[in-house]
């Protein structure tokens, strides 16, 4: 049977069909829809970890109890985990264990742009890439045999135009009997110290161990099925990996490439005698020169990253229009973009939403004019003007730490750090707690909107519920944050301006830490969707102050209306995006904007 | 017979790009050709713009990007979009540009300029003849429902590909809730008539 499935839809597909018992992941763009897709299938255990690291180490337990599993991240999440896949490396498993990477070239969603191949060479570990979803699902069930086949962990790299890209897929029939047939699981968990304790006497005599892995996985990869030859014209010869083999394909239709499925390590017999048998060699990959690297070592001259770029993504476009200048191609080849006369285009960045629960925070943290050490999520938007109330983000969990740094540092402002609920569970709660337990006075503001909202609303340990859909208690964070010593803790409706601003007011006055909980569900989920309802500006009362542009709610529109004194334009309200949070009728100081209350009193008349 | 054909699809988030481009990708499958089909996800998707990227052929797909100047078709949402884009359309390329104006926070509390639908129709004819500006959000709201408009567009873009109209609904079909379905049947129908008459 033949579908069309994105690279995570065939991941979770190939995953399953691979027999994989546990699987375990914190969502990150382009990774989330792995795990999403792999929770709906039958006798598999899938879980929303708190953190990449957590993830890593579950997926590890399971497969010391001989268990196939899975974890998989974000690549920035590999940095969170990288303690786990360093051990994990030295000590092997009893069944399978893939993680999953996915890298996102074009920093669509992401901090930075790193290329994760260059964690299997850090930790010996084997690298497949597939080209698209096919490969994608096959290789799930490949990197899972030679996990068991070498004793190691398989890391399979994906990238945002593999994962987000729907190809033609063949399913496998008869998948549910192949993994009945799959090897009996252990029934008792291993007791082997000298593999699985990781003192340095036991540790000394694994790191040969895994130096001999790679020299044979080398060997393997010398026939391995998806490293391939393609043999077309010799005078040129491409090595190739991932999606680019794809673009390859597609600008060079005549030439030879040797397309590798799997980039660490590489097989150097089927490189030199690739090199030989061409004139010019060229490397066509994403990001980082790694394959050019890795063969110049072996001794083999090659051309890469001084053709094609080292950042961004490719496309065809980028490929050929490199090409032509390299000479590679003739300058026929180049195709010219239209020369037009355009009309100004206005940037349209992303936004937090109409109805968002942030904005009142941030609104009150704007008119403070506080340092705000940011955080990953949606709430990094209040970066943007007219809220420009965000003044770092680095990383996940980053904030807390980096305001009580400031902090502790002796600077002359009171620092805030702001967090969503979710990022507080994967690596907020430790800085929370150093912020407790060293004394800084870091007022903390947890935006607990009930949800993981960036990735598209996925469960974590407050929301009551797992990825699978059971119920559990969900942790409540005011006693949580009690309990770590915090004297002065508020909890309020992120959406009572009044609130914020009172408790903030208060925090600023007095020393030591203090932590305000923001709380409201994200106005996208289905159960606040069902109590939208659209506000309306009094245009007699609006006099165009402006107040209620400031808070950056896309539902609030100028309209064509001019203040007769002020010849400010009027505001309106788009009754088709306001959600009804009332943010704007608290700030507007005429009493222009009617709250939901007011709204029903007009009605009635 | 089509042998390979190129739509980059654009919008604003919650437009409808994403289901409009599935279901151009399923119809592609149904004709018997090698279909790909590439999207953004995550921040890029909160009330930014949407790009998709579907790609048919009769022997192989192979990159599931359309590079810039490649595209046979855009199929455009929303007005600014389709400037923002244009440069993805070969020349003399079709164009199918949606009039509806959603303005963004640059431009509503902002001082950036929103283009009009002369401004837009002007880049476009500097491009090609095949430019066909559709007013999809009304003639969805006709059928019943607005937010229908990215099916209007699909039903206009339809009457420009030899395939049979009966394809195009099946897949429909397929793709929307049942509730749903007489709307986006009329609104790819009415799309149909409108590109038809032009």
């Amino acid at each position: 049977m033949k579908r069309l499935l994105s690279g995570n839809e065939a991941v979770a597909r190939g995953a399953w069909e691979a027999g994989v018992k546990v699987a375990a992941a914190y969502p990150g763009t382009p990774s989330t829809e792995i795990l999403e897709n792999l929770a709906r299938y039958p006798n598999v255990y899938a879980e929303w970890s708190p953190n990449e690291k957590v993830a890593v180490d579950v997926a590890v337990g399971a497969a010391y109890a001989g268990r196939r599993a899975l974890a998989t991240m974000k690549h920035v999440g590999v940095n969170v985990a990288a303690d786990s896949v360093f051990y994990a490396s030295m000590t092997g498993m009893e069944a399978g264990l893939v993680i999953v990477t996915a890298d996102d070239p074009a920093m669509h969603s992401s901090q930075n742009e790193q290329d994760n191949r260059r964690y299997s060479k850090f930790a010996r570990i084997p690298c497949l890439e597939p080209s698209d979803s096919q490969e994608a699902k096959e290789m799930v069930g490949v990197a899972f045999d030679i996990s068991e086949q070498f004793d190691t962990p398989v890391f399979l790299r994906l990238t945002t135009r593999v994962c987000h890209s729907s190809t033609v897929v063949e399913l496998t029939e008869d998948a549910e009997t192949l993994i009945a047939q799959g090897k009996p699981p252990l029934d008792k968990f291993p007791r082997n110290p000298a593999k699985y304790i990781m003192i340095p006497g036991h540790a000394r005599k694994r790191h040969p161990v895994i130096e001999e892995r790679i020299r044979l996985l080398a060997d393997f990869a010398e026939t391995f099925a998806f490293n391939r030859v393609e043999w077309g014209d010799t005078s040129l010869g491409i090595v190739t990996c991932g999606v680019a083999y794809q673009y390859a394909k597609e600008v060079f239709p005549q030439a030879s490439i040797l397309r590798l499925g799997m980039t660490y390590p590489l097989p150097p017999r089927l490189i030199h005698e690739f090199a030989a048998a061409v004139g010019r060699l060229i490397v066509i990959e994403e990001l980082d020169p790694f394959l050019e690297e890795e063969i110049k070592l072996m001794g083999v001259a090659c051309e890469g990253k001084s053709i094609f770029p080292i950042y961004d993504e490719f496309d065809p476009r980028v490929v050929r229009e490199s090409a032509v200048k390299a000479g590679l191609l003739p300058e026929a080849a180049h195709v010219p973009l239209l020369e037009l006369d355009k009309p100004p285009v206005p940037p349209r960045p992303p936004v937090l939403c109409p109805g968002c629960p942030h904005r009142g925070v941030f609104q009150v943290l704007s008119k403070m004019r506080l340092p705000v050490a940011g955080d990953i999520g949606c709430y990094t938007l209040a970066l943007l003007p007219p809220l420009s109330a965000v003044h770092t983000c680095g990383c996940m969990g980053a904030s807390i730490g980096v305001a009580h740094g400031a902090a502790q540092a002796g600077i002359g402002e009171r620092m805030v750090a702001v967090i969503g609920d979710s990022t507080f569970f994967h690596t907020g709660l430790p800085a929370l707690v150093n912020v407790a337990y060293n004394r800084s006075n870091v007022i903390t503001v947890i935006l607990d909107n009930r949800t993981t909202g960036m990735t598209g609303h996925q469960q974590n340990p407050g929301t009551g519920h797992t990825l699978q859909m059971q119920e559990t208690p969900p942790i409540e964070l005011e006693p949580l944050v009690r309990a770590l010593g915090f004297e002065r803790v508020v909890t309020v409706d992120a959406y009572d301006v009044k609130a914020v601003d009172a408790a903030l007011k208060e925090f600023v006055k007095a020393d030591g830490p203090s932590v305000l909980i923001a709380r409201r569900e994200c106005a996208l989920l289905p159960e606040a969707r069902r109590r939208w309802r659209p506000l309306r500006v009094v245009t007699d009362a609006c006099n165009g102050c402006t107040m209620c542009f400031r808070i950056g709610c896309p539902a609030i529109l100028k309209s064509d209306e001019l203040d007769a004194k002020t010849q400010r334009p009027k505001a309106q309200i788009d009754p088709l995006l306001c959600t009804g949070c009332e943010v704007c009728a608290q700030v507007c100081p005429w009493h222009a904007i009617l709250f939901r209350e007011q709204l029903e009193e007009v009605h009635h008349d | 017979m089509i042998k390979s054909y190129n739509v980059l699809l654009a919008g604003v988030g919650g437009q409808g790009t994403i289901l409009a481009s599935n279901v151009l990708a399923d119809v592609g499958l149904v004709a018997g050709l090698d279909v790909k089909k590439s999207e953004v996800h995550g921040m890029a998707q909160r009330g930014g713009s949407v790009n998709t990227h579907v790609r048919w052929n009769a022997e192989r797909v192979f990159s599931p990007l359309i590079g810039m100047g490649e595209a046979d078709a855009v199929l455009v949402f929303e007005r600014a979009e389709a400037v923002r884009y244009i440069e993805y359309l070969k020349p003399e390329g079709l164009a199918i540009v949606d009039s509806e104006a959603i303005r963004p926070i640059t431009v509503t509390s902002g001082g950036a300029l929103y283009p009009t639908n002369e401004e837009v129709e002007a880049v476009y004819r500097q491009a090609t003849k095949r430019f066909c500006m559709v007013p999809g959000a009304e003639i969805a709201r006709s059928a019943g429902n607005a937010r229908a408009a990215n099916i209007v567009l699909l039903g206009a873009l339809s009457a420009f590909l030899d395939l049979p109209e009966e394809t195009w609904l099946k897949v429909i079909a397929g793709r929307v809730p049942a509730k749903y379905l007489e709307l986006n049947r009329q609104a790819f129908l009415k799309g149909r008539e409108a590109a038809c008459s032009r």
